[in-house]
């Protein structure tokens, strides 16, 4: 629900806020719903606010599984 | 862009849709109601549609928090606007919203209302901290996911001791929505509707996480997917419920596991519980007064509620007749079935929910799906020429 | 002693100064200001000659004249102002025509307490642009309004041009088969001007395309002209309201290819941000040529040579449609169809 969008925190800044950013285009928002950001991290950005983290293994496990259907498909 | 565009791939699409095809029972059929807006968007916008085989089917959901709006709740907006002493900050998603007599906030700003449209509740409150002298209200619309950006912002205004900021709040609550679909006669007893599962929204899952949804799968026998927002996530999650759908099983499955867990966001559901309380009942445009489907601002924060500061009135408000919005967001009739659709009714002169956000059944369609109709008339009005020639 | 001394000639403070109501009212100020600030800097031999209007002669062969108003907010932004828009937007409306533009006119309407600075960085870069581009500002008109009345600063402009022989294009030419060129990169302007715009603030390097075009449709011309059936420059609404326009006026459809339209990935992902799609939002430097089948490569080729066509894209084609449909083929595989908004796209949360 509700247009989100993965953004890549460049910079934690004080107060639960950070510098986030998606290819080259950059916000300020808040990070006060998500413990422990850290610069690298990804989070799922809603309206200036982030709500979780994405977890990279869970992201590259999707992928896999994507792909993995169109290996098994043209076996 | 990493973390979308990976989700986005064309090719993968293909392999997915063939599995979906090669799973799918060709002697039934499937359909699948996508709950979330966000959903609907992308199914339209990608046209993921044109990639299932004709026998599996999205019917769109009322989780659209735009389109459930009831107009009288645009009309007291619109009335304290009007009040000089106001500003009302709103996203841009409520700007055209039609309220009665074809008013809207962005028709009142032009008469000189102080509306302000903001990306995020910290933009309103930089606004109430910048002009004290201003009584800035914020208009709260959204489910789960835009839940706890409104309580942060009710929180950041008590510890900064603004005096000049308050919340008119319409907050609406999933599992509430999906009940009433679902307890709905023409689903529930009748089988005039006939959905085999559902897509669990992205976002909103992030907040809530999976658990709530375990309950209607149990209750109504419904297989649930939780889907990511991208094109892939979304038809990956329809193969899986194909599957469920086979296997004769009910189960929450989560196709999002990149950003939802079992029991989601508790921070942000804390936030949230601190803040708000259920009300008892709430009219949603399309789906009359559903009970406990929406929230207010808890007693002690009376202050922050500009329904109780300011004494909003919310006028009683009718759609128009032969409106069909109410059975299009349960799924009974499609767009194209309302006599409304296309003549009175457009994206410019929207007469009902489905039609007034981006992203209802009915502007999806008028949007994304029209020509598709037109496409397959033609092909029927060919075939019955062939037909003709023939005989 | 009656020592006769020279008058005290009065200097503009452009640094510090401000635009009041005497600045329009026809007398010595409105000189002093038109003098200092617009004469300074758009400066040739028109305006020194110092006339209500000014003469020149006739080319042989049709002309073309084009008209525009420029309200945007904010005056500055990334890539441009109100008066580099003022100035190429109207040379390109000239352009589109496919003609030659030579002259343009500048009429100013400004707000009583708008900074002189601010207007003469805007008249400055007006002055420059127009040289750029070779087409001189040879007449204008000022007028100030109360404080409230006015945006800061409105300006509209007007342009004249000739159109080269054997040259006619009109917006109902389009017809199946026809190739559909954009010239570049789509949704540059409108991203750079929202990342400005109050309450939605975000960092970005996109800087506004705003660009004067008869150059490149100069070269486009040479290629192959008798096969442009028609251009335009995809402005407010995007391309999606330009291609809607051209198709309901020519009664086809268009059948394009997400896939081939250049855009820029700061562009996608601040449409990512504010959940607009590129398709609705603004340009001020780019084209898009309708072009018969047998001139596409040749035309392509020619706008790909020039510096502001580098990114030209063959993107679709007009299609037999009596709905006049824009269908669009998406990267994903499917089809949708690019609809005409009734108004301005605005951010949205869902």
């Amino acid at each position: 629900m509700c247009l989100a969008i993965p953004v890549q925190v460049k910079e934690v800044l004080p107060d639960n806020m950070a510098k986030v950013t998606l290819d080259g285009v950059s916000k300020i928002i808040s990070t006060a719903l998500v413990d422990d950001v850290k610069p690298g991290d990804y989070l799922v950005l809603h309206v200036g606010y982030a709500l979780a983290k994405i977890d990279p293994e869970e992201a590259e496990r999707t992928l896999e599984l994507l792909r993995q259907a169109a290996l098994g498909d043209a076996a | 862009m990493k973390y979308i565009d990976e989700y986005r791939d064309g090719r993968v699409a293909k392999d997915i849709a063939r599995q979906i095809m090669a799973a799918a029972d060709p002697a039934r059929s499937y359909h699948f109601m996508e709950f979330c807006g966000g959903h609907t968007h992308a199914i339209s916008r990608y046209g993921l549609e044109d990639l299932l085989p004709p026998n599996v089917r999205m019917i769109h959901g009322p989780g659209c928090p735009v389109c459930v709006l009831p107009i009288g709740r645009i009309d007291a907006a619109i009335a304290l606007a009007m009040r000089p002493e106001i500003t009302l900050c709103t996203y841009g998603d409520l700007m055209r919203v039609p309220g009665s007599n074809g008013s809207s906030l962005l028709k009142a700003k032009a008469a000189g209302a102080d509306i302000r449209m903001v990306y995020s509740t910290l933009d309103a409150l930089k606004i109430a901290e910048a002009e004290p002298e201003r009584e800035v209200v914020f208009f709260a619309i959204g489910f789960e996911t835009t839940t706890p950006p409104t309580a942060l912002a009710l929180r950041f205004a008590i510890q900064k001791g603004l005096k000049n900021f308050s919340i008119f709040c319409n907050h609406v609550l999933t599992p509430a929505a999906i009940q009433n679909i679902l307890e709905s006669p023409d689903v529930r007893k009748l089988g005039t509707v006939k959905i085999d599962g559902f897509i669990g929204p992205a976002h909103v899952s992030t907040v809530i996480g999976t658990e709530p949804y375990e309950f209607f799968a149990e209750e109504f026998q419904k297989p649930v997917v939780v889907a990511g927002f991208e094109p892939l996530d979304v038809i990956q999650a329809i193969l899986m419920l194909v599957h469920q759908v086979n296997d004769g099983r009910h189960e929450v499955e989560n196709q999002y596991i990149r950003a939802v867990t079992t029991f989601g966001n508790e921070k942000a559901q804390a936030e949230v519980a601190n803040f708000f309380e259920l009300r008892e009942s709430f009219e949603w445009r399309g789906l009359g007064e559903v009970p406990y489907g929406a929230l207010r601002l808890r007693p002690e924060f009376a202050d922050y509620d500009a329904e109780k500061r300011f004494a909003m009135l919310t006028p009683a408000s009718k759609d128009n007749p032969a409106c069909d919005c109410g059975a299009i967001l349960r799924g009974v009739k499609k767009p194209a079935d309302c006599k409304l659709f296309g003549t009175v009714c457009t994206p410019d002169n929207p007469m009902g929910s489905c039609m007034v956000s981006s992203e209802g059944a009915c502007a999806a369609h008028w949007t994304y799906g029209r020509f598709r109709e037109h496409a397959r008339t033609g092909e029927q009005a060919r075939t019955v020429e062939a037909g003709k020639a023939v005989a | 002693m009656n020592v006769m001394t020279k008058p005290y000639k009065r200097k503009l403070d452009v640094r510090n100064g401000l635009v009041d109501l005497s600045h329009g009212a026809g007398g010595r100020a409105m000189g002093l200001l038109i003098e200092s600030i617009f004469h300074k800097a758009f400066d040739n031999e028109w305006l020194r000659a110092g006339n209500d209007q000014s003469a020149f002669a006739v080319e042989a062969g049709r002309m073309v004249m084009t008209t525009d108003g420029y309200v945007v907010s904010p005056l500055f932004f990334p890539g441009g102002n109100i008066g580099t828009l003022a100035v190429h937007g109207t040379i390109n409306d000239i352009a589109m025509a496919g003609a030659r533009p030579l002259y343009l006119s500048a009429s100013f309407i400004i707000e009583e307490g708008f900074p002189l600075a601010d207007l003469n960085r805007i008249a400055e870069s007006m002055g420059e642009a127009s040289r750029e581009a070779g087409v001189p500002i040879i007449t204008g008109d000022t007028k100030v309004v109360e404080r409230g009345k006015a945006d800061g600063v409105f300006i509209s402009t007007a342009g004249v041009g000739v159109v080269p022989a054997g040259l006619d294009l009109r917006s109902d030419a389009a017809r199946p088969g026809d190739a559909v060129i954009v010239s570049g990169s789509i949704g540059d302007h409108g991203v750079a001007v929202m990342s400005k715009r109050e309450n939605l603030e975000f960092d970005t390097d996109i800087l506004s395309d705003s660009a004067a075009l008869h150059g490149l449709v100069a070269t486009m011309v040479v290629a192959g002209g008798e096969h442009i059936r028609l251009m335009r420059d995809p402005t407010r609404g995007g391309i999606a309201a330009t291609l809607n326009e051209i198709a309901s006026q020519s009664g086809v459809g268009f059948r394009i290819d997400e896939e081939a339209i250049p855009l820029k990935p700061e562009v996608a992902a601040a449409c990512e941000f504010l959940g607009l799609d590129p398709l609705n939002v603004a340009n001020e430097g780019k084209l898009v040529a309708i072009v018969a089948p047998e001139g596409a490569d040749a035309i392509l080729a020619a706008m790909q040579a020039h510096p502001l066509g580098g990114e030209a894209a063959l993107i679709g084609h007009a299609v037999e449609d009596a709905n006049g449909f824009v269908q669009m083929t998406t990267s994903f595989g499917g089809g949708r169809i690019v609809d005409w908004l009734s108004g301005e796209q605005l951010p949205r949360i869902c």
